[in-house]
């Protein structure tokens, strides 16, 4: 019973499944919200938990601006995606390059804040439990941002070089959803650290 | 024979020299191939792996026996397990996900080609990266080996005042690599899954491998996730100095075994979900019958992969963790035998009324059926918290997991070894010895591990090195032994099988089980491409309908 034969194309199916590019992206956003979850379980856990000093509530505020920019980039990215889609590449590389630039403010912001916490306060990641989970989590988000920063510069080389064009406005936006995902956990990571967390 | 085929460059092995083949091998994206290097180099893990468990059983064959020091036997027990879970049956699984899914679903290859290579090498490096420990990690004070604290590791013990050299760094980074390719191979098979399915495979005629294991990676997703962030914190207490596990500065030992079991519980359900899929697609084409509730089977499988992520504290009842949870997770634990029930059922009504051929594949599931429901009994039994708190720890845990993963997944998975041998190797294997691996194995099983839950009972904790004797534990344990060498000389016949078969096997032709799946209208082996053209299906049995033109299945789907 051998004589099988692959099945022919009987007619033109109305035939359309989701793009791999978003899938894959979902998924990967999934697998990374479950790894921060468990970062995030952790800092509530050990809220207060701390056997000596600086608590958080005496050191932290909260990074206003600075998560301004952050949030803000989102929005510049999506204008970057619309004008690549409309074929208009010359704004598409303007808002993309404000997107970096936005997202290297806030990267500045969490370093001056580590800054000022290990020279001035003396927080570090082996001083308590609040240093270990502070750092970790923030960093871990920190982390996803610069890999990001990395992804958009690599883009924006393209784009100066004019490699970038409007049929790739679809692996653009798979680019977008990872970097709305960044700014999405800093929603969280912000309101666990600096609004329950104090 | 596959009327259309497509001229494709020679791949004559003969005129290709051995640099060749070794480059066009390791610098492959092509899904079969990569099936196969899984395959392989769990069978090599497979191997260690059975070694390990040998000599442990030979330690304990008699009290008082010191054919092992009580450190070395600790690493064996840590490596034995670390290497079974993420070194043998999860690349094992992957490697038939890897090669069977874009077959069955009509598909040229997966749907990120080089991320399947890359995920394959990471998860091959974690593997030597686990076992360069036995050379790399003598630490400090000669205190340096294999890594010796337990597949699950247990704080306080990973910490750096317990856990002195790197063999703790080497367990820690090998499974946070292998993660990674986990994670990209799960990632891989949803979009495979979701984006790739020829025209007409809507997912309610997908092949239920598919859907299993479509559930399969989305479990691996939210599951191997969370180790990987455990594995981090482990990393930052040992290397940066931070007290996640460190009880001396207010941190918690506790939230390890729930970051861990959090991975732990639904990992069982990862190795198991494709340990159905293979049970699912043998028993129907052996039975010569149609899955019975195909619906209802995939409405089971989604709810196992649910309520899965809702039990891992049944692993810490002994813990005391308030009778709250101790309820919560006592109900949920009970909840999950009922999906698992109903596929049980569900196959036996697809046997029911078929006319079964007892070839090797199908005795396998057969014996699956048998020890799958056993298995699942003591699970019930133990997921009772009183019940747990006298057993918990003993012998009688270690025969109940060792019944799901050797008695369930262990034998499906030999039943499709031999099942879709003809299809990769393009060869037959040989029924006699099938059949000889497939009774030396039922034997040495049921001898190992049936007998093994009684020392169990008798209050035989696990991970022990030697005992006294007089305790009633000395016979059952002589028992336990001698099975172990029925179930090595089953491996050992098993291989050379395979190795024989490839070599002077009989060609198997397309479709030697005239079954019903796309991947047996491919050739064998199938060609790169894997179809000439792409396949248009009406209904679940594609080739079905093309061998019974006057009675389709579509008719009545």
């Amino acid at each position: 019973m051998s004589m099988t034969t692959v099945p022919p194309v009987t007619a033109e199916l109305d035939w359309d499944l989701p793009a791999r590019g978003q899938v894959a992206m979902y998924s990967l956003i999934t697998a990374e919200a479950a790894i921060f979850t468990i970062f995030v379980v952790a800092y509530l856990f050990y809220l207060g938990k701390s056997l000596s000093g600086p608590m958080p509530s005496e050191v932290l505020t909260p990074p206003i601006l600075y998560t301004v920019c952050l949030l803000s980039s989102s929005l510049t990215i999506h204008f970057a995606g619309k004008n690549l889609r409309d074929g208009n590449v010359r704004r598409f590389g303007a808002w993309w390059l404000l997107t970096i630039a936005l997202g290297a403010i806030f990267l500045y912001g969490t370093a001056s804040e580590w800054h000022r916490l290990i020279y001035k306060d003396g927080l570090t990641i082996t001083t308590n439990l609040f240093g270990t989970t502070y750092y970790s989590l923030v960093g871990l988000h920190g982390f996803h941002v610069v890999m990001g920063l990395l992804a958009l510069t690599t883009v924006m080389v393209f784009t100066i070089f004019g490699s970038v064009q409007r049929e790739h406005a679809e692996r653009i936006d798979v680019l977008s959803l990872y970097w709305h995902f960044v700014d999405a956990v800093w929603v969280v990571v912000f309101t666990v650290v600096y609004v329950i967390g104090r | 024979m596959a009327t259309e085929s497509i001229a494709w460059p020679s791949t004559a092995a003969g005129s290709r020299s051995f640099v060749e083949t070794l480059h066009e091998w390791v610098t492959t994206v092509d899904h079969k191939r990569l099936g196969i290097l899984y395959i392989v180099y769990a069978l090599f893990f497979l191997v260690i792996g059975g070694i390990e468990a040998t000599v442990i059983r030979i330690q304990l064959i008699r009290p008082h026996n010191d054919f092992v020091s009580p450190e070395v036997f600790n690493r064996l027990f840590t490596m034995h397990g670390t290497t079974m879970i993420f070194f043998v049956v999860m690349p094992v699984l992957f490697g038939f996900a890897n090669y069977l899914i874009p077959l069955m679903i009509g598909a040229r290859d997966m749907a990120f080609p080089r991320l399947n290579a890359f995920s394959f090498w990471m998860t091959a490096f974690g593997g030597l990266f686990l076992y360069f420990s036995l050379v790399g990690a003598n630490g400090l004070y000669g205190a340096g080996n294999a890594p010796d604290v337990g597949w699950f590791a247990y704080a306080p013990l990973t910490s750096q005042t317990f856990s002195l050299g790197h063999s703790t760094d080497f367990w820690t980074l090998a499974l946070l690599v292998s993660g990674f390719g986990s994670i990209g191979t799960a990632i891989n098979i949803v979009a495979t899954v979701v984006c790739m399915r020829c025209p007409g495979m809507t997912l309610a005629k997908m092949p239920l491998f598919a859907w299993l294991n479509l559930v399969m990676a989305g479990l691996v997703i939210l599951a191997v996730s969370p180790l990987t962030a455990a594995q981090l914190m482990l990393l930052i207490d040992r290397y940066l100095g931070g007290h996640f596990f460190d009880t001396q500065a207010g941190g918690s030992a506790v939230i390890w075994m729930h970051f861990f079991w959090i991975f732990g519980h639904p990992e069982v359900y990862v190795l198991v979900l494709p340990a159905f899929a293979f049970a699912s697609e043998i028993i129907p084409v052996f039975s010569r019958k149609p899955i019975f509730g195909y619906p209802v089977m995939v409405g089971a499988t989604v709810a196992i992969g649910f309520i899965s992520m809702s039990v891992w504290a049944h692993h810490m009842f002994t813990v005391g963790m308030g009778s709250a949870a101790n309820t919560f997770f006592v109900i949920s634990t009970m909840a999950i035998a009922v999906p698992t029930g109903i596929k049980i059922f569900n196959w036996l009504a697809t046997m029911w009324g078929g006319k079964i051929d007892l070839k090797t594949p199908m005795l396998f599931c057969i014996a699956f059926l048998f020890q799958f429901l056993i298995a699942g009994l003591t699970g019930v039994m133990l997921s009772a918290a009183p019940f747990n708190w006298q057993l918990g720890n003993s012998y009688f845990v270690v025969a109940h997991f060792h019944y799901v993963i050797v008695g369930g997944i262990m034998f499906t998975l030999f039943g499709a070894f031999y099942y879709w041998f003809p299809k990769m190797s393009g060869k037959m294997y040989s029924e006699t010895l099938g059949k000889l691996h497939f009774w030396l194995f039922v034997i040495g099983f049921h001898l190992t591990f049936d007998f093994m839950h009684i020392p169990g009972i008798l209050g035989m904790p696990r991970r022990i090195y030697t005992y006294e004797p007089g305790r009633g534990w000395d016979t059952w344990n002589l028992i336990v032994t001698i099975g172990v060498f029925f179930q090595a000389a089953g491996i050992l016949v098993f291989l050379g099988n395979l190795i024989w078969s490839y070599f002077r096997g009989k060609l198997a032709g397309n479709d030697p089980w005239d079954a019903w799946t796309l991947e047996w209208s491919a050739n064998s082996p199938p060609p790169a491409y894997n179809f000439a053209l792409i396949p248009t299906v009406q209904s679940r049995r594609p080739l079905w309908d093309l061998k019974h033109p006057d009675d389709p299945d579509w008719k009545y789907e």
